[in-house]
């Protein structure tokens, strides 16, 4: 190819192309992000990978279903006015799969890129670590949907910007435990099956203490350690039935729990040990009669089949229903509540009809009450960026005449029950013997 | 294949001014493209790891080993360690790399083609598997890694973003012309050799197992180096570092880059994340497939990477 003229030097060619790189990478970003008077919410949430179906999904859809509500003007008291502080909300939905660093990427384009006025999302607990230090730095209010680990605020001391709508894990095991040893307080043995990572390790070293201190007699006879997404479980359940505990503890959720219940069903590893699932209320629909009655179920906070009686659950649960064609479960119920708690906070401080800062959202967000329909949710904990909510557990119940299933038996426990206080991490506090918790 | 000299000399020069325009940009960029870019030259750096192998011959499906081993070093030196100089930190992680290829390599350096890439995937998922296993490292979690001071001076909020910038552009300058030295040198010529013809190789004198472990810790070198680089720039370290999508990744970005030159594996690198973020915004339900799409038309139409679109009428310089 002798045709072509040369440049004076590949030298020159290298630096050029090097210099066109930066410029059109750096003029494309330029063109996006028009200040159009819209209140812009980044929503992040799985939309592709194991967690989309059970997670996700149900939760984008709400989220889709709030904000077109909000936007209409048509919601419900105390949240009829339009959008955010009558402005209309823009969302910008991204993907939440391909791990921490790759989220950290992202939420500085759309912060810095996009220009969202607030951040509202994340499921993985390892993406909300990687996000926190980055939302206090770049000083946008980002609101945790669903995340469950402990060490949030443990990494991220005295927050500004984040704030956490939904409870954290540690809730949900010392509420299973305080359930189980309740309802069955004569039982002798525990066993556990859990996925091998960090949900499911965690989840079972706050089960097992949390146990030990209101049961001391209880013995784990055993502890399967399955890694995610396998499947499969026929080892698991033979090495569970042979060990013939009381009570099978599991932090399993989606297509993983649904297995394990069919395959352990099918097995009779059900007939003797009744299982806790602390996940289990995104199976309430679909387990029909699987799975045994009295299975323990919980839905990590008062959602999905533990939502409570009000005005507000009387238009969502219906409304998803109809849009959705299923009944909207604990993430989706976890999503509608952490908008409304952007909502109430914007317009709590913020002139009405004018662009909330984020200085007025995170100062209206602190310590805020605020109703969804999950019941009143306060802003108490870490000074006031960690919502406390009441956590129920049930049982399941079918009901071979409508082919539906639900909960019984249900019992609820205060947040002070169950919740540490400020200033104690929760293995220290369960050890302790629960000091300062105020059950009824 | 002869090389002339001054062409070498050229490209160290090359490799100067893109770095000097890139530095220049710190003041000129937006915040969020610096930060994609510090990502890309971490990244560019594992991919140059795998460049380097494919010169002789061997695709590395597990450099997301030494990639995974750096950041974790330099999370555990800062945390555990109290280590908080960005260069103790890297050339700690750098030498972690090292010691594990040592330890590998002899093992390694015994196989080749599918059989060396299904080695090096296993010894990856190994890792993977152990640090998921691992809850006192925070197990699929991972954990933070705290903000690197410099020589003594921590910068704070834009400042810190931008000082890791300059530093993932300086240290990618650096390793592509030591890289580029060490493709020239007779050293890097026999691994071309190796490939070709590894009897011919033994019938000169020379040892082609003792080349391509060299070859092979030089990688595992600039991969951990990349690695630490990675967890500076994002804060946080997880096991998924170590997974084998991630190598895959890697081997993808150096068949996109080209494997002709030192830079193409940095160009295949900020190609790939630019491609990716635009994706993920204008597609957040079809992004995979959107970039599955673009980067297999970019194959399809320049089959050795887009290099050629630089080095089109040139002969290749180093390799093929």
């Amino acid at each position: 190819m002798k045709s072509i003229p040369h440049f004076p030097s590949q030298t020159f060619r290298l630096a050029a192309s090097a210099a066109a790189i930066t410029l059109i990478t750096g003029m494309s970003a330029s063109a996006v992000a028009a200040d159009n008077g819209k209140y812009r919410i980044g929503i992040v949430t799985f939309l592709s990978g194991a967690a989309a179906g059970p997670f996700g999904v149900p939760a984008s859809n709400a989220a889709k279903l709030t904000i077109d509500t909000l936007n209409s003007g048509k919601m419900l008291a105390p949240y009829t006015k339009i959008g955010i502080n009558g402005l209309e909300i823009e969302t910008v939905l991204l993907d939440e799969a391909g791990g921490a660093t790759k989220q950290a990427e992202e939420f500085r384009n759309l912060v810095q890129r996009q220009k969202v006025d607030a951040v509202i999302g994340y499921i993985s607990s390892g993406d909300c670590l990687a996000i926190a230090p980055a939302a206090e730095e770049l000083g946008v209010p980002t609101l945790f949907f669903d995340c469950g680990t402990s060490k949030v605020f443990e990494t991220v001391k005295n927050p500004k910007y984040l704030f956490r709508t939904g409870l954290d894990a540690v809730v949900d095991n010392v509420a299973a435990a305080r359930y189980v040893a309740e309802t069955r307080p004569n039982i002798k043995t525990v066993a556990s099956i859990q996925q091998n990572y960090a949900w499911g390790q965690d989840s079972w070293a706050d089960f097992s203490l949390s146990l030990k201190q209101l049961l001391p007699n209880v013995s784990v006879v055993s502890e399967q350690w399955p890694k995610l997404l396998q499947g499969q479980y026929g080892a698991e359940i033979s090495a569970l039935s042979v060990s013939r505990p009381d009570i099978i503890h599991s932090s399993f959720w989606g297509g993983d729990m649904e297995a394990l219940m069919l395959q352990g069903g099918a097995r009779g590893l059900f007939d003797k040990s009744v299982a806790v699932l602390t996940a289990g209320e995104t199976g309430v629909e679909t387990f029909k009669s699987n799975v045994p009655n009295g299975t323990v179920i919980g839905g990590r906070g008062p959602y999905g089949a533990f939502a409570p009686k009000n005005a507000l659950n009387d238009w969502f649960r219906p409304a998803f229903t109809a849009e959705f064609k299923a009944d909207p479960t604990y993430p989706a119920y976890k999503m509608v509540q952490a908008i409304l708690a952007l909502k109430a906070a914007a317009e709590k401080t913020a002139k009405p009809g004018v662009m909330p800062t984020s200085d007025q959202v995170v100062k209206g967000l602190a310590g805020l009450s605020f109703e969804a329909p999950s019941g009143t949710v306060k802003m108490a904990r870490t000074n006031g960026h960690q919502a406390v909510q009441d956590v129920s557990f049930g049982e399941y119940r079918f009901d071979p005449k409508t082919g539906k299933g639900s909960v019984a038996n249900v019992k609820t426990y205060a947040a002070d029950c169950v919740m540490p206080p400020d200033g104690s991490t929760p293995a220290d506090w369960i050890k302790a013997g629960f000091p300062g918790a105020k059950c009824k | 294949m002869s090389f002339p000299k001054h062409l070498a000399s050229s490209t160290g020069s090359a490799v100067a001014i893109a770095a000097l325009v890139f530095a220049a940009g710190t003041w000129v960029l937006p915040p969020w493209l610096a930060f994609l870019l510090t990502l890309a030259f971490a990244k560019g750096l594992v991919v140059l790891g795998v460049v380097i192998q494919m010169r002789a011959g061997l695709v590395s499906f597990g450099q997301a080993l030494f990639y995974c081993i750096g950041g974790y070093i330099v999370g555990l030196a800062s945390q555990s360690l109290g280590i908080s100089d960005a260069f103790a930190l890297l050339a700690l992680a750098t030498g972690a790399g090292i010691l594990m290829a040592l330890a590998c390599g002899w093992l390694l350096t015994r196989y080749r083609e599918i059989f060396f890439a299904m080695l090096t995937l296993a010894l990856s998922m190994i890792l993977y598997g152990a640090l998921v296993k691992s809850s006192a490292l925070g197990s699929t979690d991972g954990f933070n890694v705290a903000a690197p001071s410099f020589l003594g001076w921590t910068p704070q909020g834009d400042a810190q973003k931008q000082a890791l910038y300059l530093l993932s552009v300086a240290v990618a300058a650096a390793v592509a012309i030591g890289i580029h030295r060490f493709m020239v040198s007779s050293l890097g010529r026999v691994i071309e050799a190796v490939r070709e013809n590894e009897l011919r190789v033994e019938y000169l004198g020379l040892s082609p197992r003792a080349v391509l472990f060299s070859n092979y810790v030089v990688a595992a070198g600039i991969s951990a180096l990349g690695g630490g680089l990675t967890a500076l720039a994002s804060g946080h370290i997880d096991p998924d570092m170590a997974v084998w999508t991630t190598s895959g990744e890697f081997v993808f970005i150096a068949i996109l880059g080209g494997t002709g030159h030192v830079f193409a594996p940095f160009i295949g690198a900020i190609v790939f994340s630019v491609i990716r973020t635009f994706a993920i915004q204008e597609a957040p339900h079809f992004w995979q497939m959107t970039l599955g799409v673009v980067l297999l038309a970019l194959i399809l139409f320049l089959p050795k990477g887009l290099w050629s679109l630089i080095a089109r009428d040139k002969p290749a310089e180093v390799a093929t």
